[in-house]
């Protein structure tokens, strides 16, 4: 079972906050086929957010195909996000990008500098990626 | 949509004084409604209408379909700082909780009170602030109320305190599906339990809506010195500031604006309810109003 969190100050609305929690432990391996996610319930008696967030989010997941209600059960996911070699190239990848932080650090950046590098990076990435496959 | 309460041109004076003016509301069943604004812009009063506790000088309202009328047990009511009766114990609450009203859960009441370890025999005045708030709010909802309203209910709380009542409120609206009505100064907490917004500024309805509806059709405008008339129609400057090179504006739009002479961020809620209760936005939005007529 997941835990969910809220960073009030991210920007990000709460119910997307959810949905990419749920993504992220499904990319990690943290969540596979047939896991549980916690009640609506539970996650406001823990979050502390309004239901209807919770909600929304769950439609949003279970509209993407990626979890499912059962009634009276609560709501299971339905598939395994990414496969294991992705999640076996993750240490060689992490490990390559704390190399480039250690670099980053060596040539005197702020860590805000860092960040913002690395945020404008990877947005030109994604942007770019999308362009090409239109 | 279901309407919980819904108000016609309400209005409330003590003496010479209006705390509401013209107040008209369509407040939906089903949401966690957050209701924000300055000192005695007329929150309290607002709710101590709909709960019945005062009768309205003009205008009229319909709570769940009926008069407000105080004691109802379809609503519960949450004063400002969250009273209890000091000298007796919180078993005693519970105790006179049952005998007054007939939809009591005292299940629901007594698993509260020992999830949240409060010993039965302390007498309530001996609590901490978080501990008597949240003895009132589980008074409150142990009525099971459709519709409940909390008066500033976390405005003198620690910030766990503050959290642990909001997820005990939260856990009771997920349960139950009660519609909520909370007025609060502390925005950061309403953005994470509210869904609705009503905000009231001198004794009158500033903007009321779906927090993701305001939130989507508001935007942070920043630029060289922009015409705040010059943004084209459809477009309500609710706040401006100028500076003598560069303006930044609260706009309110629902069509994507993409002038490239602007820098158009999205804005949060916050920021969103501190354009709609300063001071400046005021004139701002006078004169929109004026250029449209």
């Amino acid at each position: 079972m997941i835990e969910f969190h809220l960073e009030s100050r991210s920007g990000v609305a709460p119910y997307m906050q959810l949905i990419q929690q749920v993504r992220h432990a499904m990319r990690l391996g943290l969540l596979k086929e047939g896991d549980k996610l916690p009640t609506v319930k539970d996650v406001v008696a823990r979050v502390a957010i309004n239901p209807n967030t919770v909600l929304k989010a769950y439609r949003e997941l279970e509209y993407e195909g990626l979890v499912q209600p059962r009634p009276g059960l609560g709501t299971f996911v339905t598939r395994t996000l990414g496969s294991d070699e992705d999640v076996a190239a993750h240490g060689p990848l992490r490990r390559d990008l704390e190399g480039w932080l250690a670099k980053a650090d060596d040539a005197g950046l702020a860590e805000e500098s860092i960040e913002a590098l690395l945020v404008s990076t990877f947005r030109n990435f994604s942007a770019k990626r999308a362009a090409r496959r239109g | 949509m279901a309407s919980a309460v819904t108000t016609q041109n309400l209005t409330k004076k003590y003496g010479r004084k209006t705390a509401l003016l013209d107040c008209t509301l369509d407040v939906p069943a089903g949401h966690v409604i957050g209701l924000v604004g300055p000192n005695g812009a007329g929150k309290s009063t607002l709710l101590q209408l709909i709960c019945g506790l005062l009768a309205p000088t003009a205008g009229s309202l319909s709570v769940l379909g009926a008069l407000p009328a105080s004691g109802l047990p379809r609503i519960g009511f949450v004063a400002q700082d969250t009273p209890v009766y000091g000298g007796l114990t919180v078993a005693d609450h519970l105790r006179f909780g049952k005998h007054l009203n007939q939809t009591w859960d005292d299940d629901l009441a007594r698993e509260r009170i020992e999830r949240l370890e409060l010993d039965p025999k302390q007498k309530a005045g001996k609590l901490s602030g978080g501990q008597r708030a949240q003895l009132a709010l589980t008074v409150a909802i142990a009525k099971r109320p459709e519709l409940l309203l909390l008066d500033e209910p976390v405005a003198a709380l620690d910030p766990l305190a503050r959290r642990e009542f909001l997820q005990g409120l939260m856990e009771y609206v997920a349960e139950s599906g009660a519609t909520v009505v909370m007025s609060s100064h502390l925005v950061a907490d309403l953005e994470r339990v509210c869904d609705y917004l009503i905000v009231l500024v001198k004794s009158k309805v500033r903007v009321t809506g779906d927090v993701e509806e305001l939130l989507a059709t508001h935007h942070r405008v920043t630029g060289a010195r922009i015409d705040p008339e010059k943004l084209g129609p459809g477009r309500a400057v609710v706040h401006a500031r100028h500076t003598d090179v560069q303006s930044s504006l609260v706009v309110r739009s629902t069509a994507p604006i993409d002038d490239p002479a602007f820098t158009v961020d999205p804005i949060d809620l916050e920021d969103l309810v501190l354009a709609y209760m300063s001071e400046a936005a005021e004139s701002g939005r006078n004169r929109v109003l004026e250029k449209q007529r």
